[in-house]
């Protein structure tokens, strides 16, 4: 398990797949999912294999999630806020 | 439309020490980059992080408060948060941010995008759990996340640097599996006394290396064939060393086979590129001010050749102090920079002969999957090229590789290599993806507010 190395900040809280996710403010929702054991953020659109934050500087694209009902956003690029609400991008939710 | 003397993308290094010094030389400047703070991902959260995780990350990363601070005090203006995703010829510049387009016009361009890591294609690697190194490092600095679980797996002055990271923040890796050959050492050591100039790199990577033993981590070198196994997500690696077949568990693999430049700006612009054999990447084709082949359009930094932090930092205030010249400005003093410039690299041959990407990784087998995104393999690439696909252009329309989100970045270089292979070529004449706007996929909402103005904000 991925563990924190140093002492509690402000936390953030949202939700993923329904399940309360802890962040510490200010960093992003795919450092906070992984720091909470949740590696898979996508599905392949292709083969529909699961798929998990890969470079964490925006530049795979493996990331992408749905916040707030919107998909494609980029889950290492963009900070937790309190209240979002973040699922699994699915196969069927095509990239623009 | 607001216009600048310089614009330039990415506040790394490179970015942030050019702007300082354009702005010092008095023209006006504006900083555009996509993170929340300054810093690249070198300096990664570098304003934010506290004195003990900066212990931890090391001097080197320290560093980078500096030039962040002087960036803060200088009269360039800075926009976080914006996504550069189109620049037209005459540097009209299409940006995102806070949720909308916004367009600015520059007289001078700087592409300060840095490095992205070279892709890495092998069994496995799309799997949940594993990610390149530069994610656990940008993961430490930016949330102090570590792994006890962590396998290293790659090659290069990265791998080392996050090994000894992860041991200083009290989490050793569980492994490293290094894949430079053996022979490596003797093809690298004609550039040794070279790099003697750098001492300075050479101390540090001995004792980076010194720290990882001490620490009891295992290290296997010279591995070769490595597969990550799993079936929702990592669940091991495999590998060759040592003539035996070895297999560890984990639920975190970390890839690495170095960095190249990030093309994409200067691809879409059409700049020149040529194919470096040392850094076996293609990079801009610069003069000595670093200006590419459109005139105007510079790129500071490690996207005109590996060179590192240090580098990138004296590259981007000479890019300043040409564009200060040029527009009769006083500049600072370039011939000393140059110096210097000239003695930091000394090293790099070095690192270039040992650090050069595993045979694996560049030929990956028939049945791996080269482009995430579409799922095409390295056989489905060979397969084009027998069926006449000359170059990357048209292999992406036969087969879609490189046509996903991430516009192959992240199998570009791979794609290149697979198919100069399969036609006896060279990397340099079978090119390189044409990269086309939006650099970045956008939300339709961003784009509905384009040529709306917004206030200037300052860097402070
Ligand atoms: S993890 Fe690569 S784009 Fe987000």
């Amino acid at each position: 398990m991925p563990q924190r190395i140093d002492g509690s900040g402000e936390t953030v809280r949202f939700t993923f797949e329904g399940r309360e996710v802890a962040a510490r403010a200010g960093e992003t929702l795919a450092a906070a999912l992984i720091a909470a054991g949740e590696t898979t953020t996508r599905d392949s659109v292709v083969s529909g294999a699961p798929r998990g934050p890969f470079c964490m500087m925006g530049v795979c694209y493996e990331c992408l999630v749905e916040i707030d009902g919107v998909p494609n956003r980029q889950a290492c690029m963009i900070v937790a806020e309190p209240g979002m609400t973040v699922n699994r991008q699915t196969a069927d939710e095509v990239v623009a | 439309m607001n216009s600048y003397d310089v614009v330039v993308v990415g506040a790394g290094p490179a970015g942030m020490a050019c702007a300082t010094e354009a702005s010092r030389a008095g023209l006006s400047t504006l900083v555009l980059d996509e993170q929340p703070r300054p810093g690249g991902q070198i300096y990664r959260d570098i304003e934010v992080s506290d004195p003990g995780r900066r212990a931890l990350l090391g001097k080197d990363y320290g560093e980078g408060a500096r030039i962040a601070e002087a960036f803060r005090a200088s009269k360039a203006e800075y926009r976080s948060g914006a996504v550069v995703w189109n620049i037209d010829s005459e540097k009209r510049i299409d940006y995102s941010a806070g949720g909308r387009s916004h367009s600015v016009q520059a007289k001078s361009l700087v592409v300060a995008t840095g490095a992205i890591e070279r892709p890495t294609p092998m069994p496995g690697w799309t799997l949940p759990g594993v990610t390149t190194v530069g994610a656990v490092q940008i993961l430490l600095k930016t949330s102090g996340i570590v792994f006890e679980d962590l396998v290293l797996v790659g090659s290069g002055p990265l791998l080392w640097l996050a090994a000894t990271q992860m041991i200083a923040a009290g989490a050793p890796p569980k492994a490293i599996v290094e894949t430079v050959p053996r022979s490596r050492y003797r093809e690298a050591a004609r550039h040794f006394a070279k790099a003697l100039r750098g001492w300075r790199y050479l101390a540090k990577g001995f004792a980076m290396m010194r720290a990882v033993k001490k620490a009891g981590v295992p290290v296997h070198s010279d591995a070769a064939d490595i597969a990550i196994e799993g079936e929702i997500a990592v669940t091991a690696v495999t590998f060759t060393s040592g003539g035996t077949r070895q297999r560890i568990e984990t639920a975190h693999v970390a890839l690495h086979q170095g960095v190249v430049p990030n093309q994409q700006i200067t691809r879409l612009m059409n700049c020149k590129h040529r194919f470096d054999d040392s850094q076996r990447a293609f990079l801009p084709v610069v003069d000595e001010s670093f200006e590419t082949s459109i005139p105007g359009v510079y790129v500071a930094g490690d996207g005109a050749g590996i060179g590192g932090a240090k580098s990138a930092e004296m590259r981007g205030r000479l890019v300043a102090m040409r564009i200060a010249e040029k527009v009769g400005n006083r500049a600072g003093e370039a011939a000393k920079l140059r110096t210097e410039l000239a003695k930091d690299a000394a090293v790099r041959p070095l690192l270039e002969a040992l650090y050069a990407p595993a045979a694996d990784v560049l030929a990956p087998a028939d049945a791996t999957m080269v482009c995430r995104c579409e799922e095409i393999t390295a056989g489905q690439i060979r397969e084009a090229v027998a069926l006449g696909a000359p170059g990357p252009n048209q292999v992406k329309s036969f087969l879609r590789a490189g046509m996903g989100p991430c516009q192959g970045r992240m199998c570009g270089l791979a794609v290149s290599e697979i198919i100069a292979a399969a036609k006896g070529e060279t990397p340099s004449t079978v090119d390189y993806y044409r990269i086309r706007p939006p650099l970045k996929p956008l939300l339709l909402s961003e784009l509905a507010g384009l040529g709306a103005e917004e206030p200037r904000e300052a860097a402070e």
